[in-house]
């Protein structure tokens, strides 16, 4: 049974190759819209995640399939102490495939152990995103026509913010990619991710402190949220929160045809004075999302059709 | 037992000194009905003081863990009072229901039944990590 609970599950070529049905799908919708007869999705959210839920059920239903499941751990077994495993062993049982978020991380591969179809990881705590990873993918091939051979600032919270951490280890694989690390001190990307991802890789990177002065050199720029808790003192927040939010001034050095991403929701980090600037691809990244998920549920019912 | 005479066993040589009872523990030598020997702190020309175990027991124990603990400790297999092997211990690609995941985020902390899996994640530093969350495993010595 073939799952997706870290993107480092996917070869090149199959995430390559499901960027590309994406794609198909995006020009023409209506081919697919019988796709999934029959066929129901299961969505198991342990934690509340609205956003990405729906991206999820919007995708099965416009592949002509159908959808079930709970939005929070309250409404489900979970708040009667069954195991993740039982949970999707009788799931599978009334469903062909199972999108899984759960608070704690590792749940979605402690689950597949034992599921008889294939789960999709929806998020598990901080560790692993792999559909929002696949999600950055396709905005970077889409706006900038390849994922090889550009540099992208990634700004914000490189520490905790672990979608960053995927995207990278997903980038590294592609030619010619240039990383600009922009964040402060407290929140540089992480020793392991540096060495073992980056370093080893072979990859250009740089690491800054203020984002206005490599502006001029990015291609794509991906924004994260700097969180006030993350910080020991609120005087260094409130010294350093500016540096990290995108305002039209900023933008000004920039390239006509950057990227800017951002995995949402926003708090502050990105003025809204920017969202009707044609480099602004964070809302078209969200309708991205629901495409790539469709074409990883063809995939994967496809798969275990087998 | 005469603990320099073991007739079919295991001599578990040149460990750090004080890692014997890690090792007793991690190995479950507790749970063995046979002849355990633990001396601690014997000169070593190598080390300065070194412990050793040893264990007087035919039985196949899974060792893979100590290459993890200690990876200078050495392994002798007796058979019939002599010197049958002797090898040093390679790392193990994964340690199973040895060690305990230490993140409270970890899945494993709640989850009945779920087996304790680490995997080797970089050889030249012995990195395990976590196959549910990816934490780095660390000794309890607590436990
Ligand atoms: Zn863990």
């Amino acid at each position: 049974m073939r799952h997706l609970i870290d993107i480092r599950d996917l070869a090149q070529g199959e995430i390559v190759s499901l960027l590309d049905l994406a794609d198909g799908i995006f020009a023409h919708p209506e081919d697919y819209r019988e796709a999934c007869r029959y066929k129901k999705l299961a969505t198991l959210f342990f934690e509340p995640s609205t956003r990405t839920r729906l991206s999820f059920e919007a995708a099965m239903m416009e592949l002509g399939g159908k959808v079930l499941g709970f939005s929070e751990a309250a409404s489900s077994s979970a708040s009667k102490g069954e195991s993740v495993s039982d949970t999707v062993r009788v799931v599978g049982c009334y469903a062909d495939v199972i999108a899984m978020r759960h608070p704690k991380e590792g749940a979605p591969l402690a689950a597949s152990l034992r599921s008889t179809v294939p789960i999709i990881n929806a998020g598990d705590g901080g560790h692993n995103h792999p559909t929002q990873t696949l999600t950055d993918l396709m905005t970077i091939r889409r706006e900038k026509g390849s994922l090889d051979n550009f540099t992208i600032g990634l700004c914000g919270d490189l520490k905790f913010g672990r979608t960053v951490h995927s995207l990278i280890a997903a980038l590294t694989r592609c030619e010619g990619v240039r990383f600009v690390c922009i964040s402060p001190e407290e929140l540089r990307l992480p020793g392991y991710v540096r060495q073992d991802v980056l370093a080893k890789s072979g990859a250009q990177f740089a690491e800054v402190r203020d984002l206005a002065e490599v502006m001029p050199e990015l291609d794509v720029l991906y924004m994260t949220r700097v969180q006030r808790e993350r910080f020991f003192n609120e005087e260094d927040y409130l010294r350093l929160k500016d540096s990290y939010i995108l305002t039209p001034a900023k933008l000004e050095s920039a390239k006509r045809s950057l990227a800017i991403l951002h995995p949402l929701p926003r708090v502050n980090e990105i003025d809204t004075a920017i969202d009707d600037d044609p480099r602004a691809c964070y809302f078209r990244q969200a309708l991205y999302g629901k495409f790539v998920r469709m074409a990883l549920i063809l995939k994967l019912l496809e798969e275990a059709g087998k | 037992m005469n603990i320099d005479s073991i007739k079919n066993g295991l001599v578990i040589d040149h460990i750090r000194a004080g890692g014997a009872m890690d090792l007793y523990r991690l190995l479950h030598l507790g749970d063995m009905d046979c002849t355990v020997a633990i001396i601690k702190n014997a000169p070593s020309a190598k080390l300065g003081r070194k412990d050793i175990i040893k264990i007087d027991s035919p039985k196949d124990i899974d060792l893979g863990v100590i290459g993890f603990v200690d990876p200078d400790a050495t392994v002798n297999v007796i058979r019939d009072g002599k010197l049958a092997d002797k090898r040093k211990l390679d790392l193990p690609e994964r340690i199973v229901n040895v060690l305990k995941c230490r993140n409270p985020r970890c899945i494993t902390t709640v989850e009945p039944g779920l087996d304790q899996v680490f995997f080797l994640s970089d050889k030249a530093t012995h990195t395990y990590r976590c196959l549910y969350c990816e934490a780095r495993a660390e000794l309890n010595k607590n436990k």
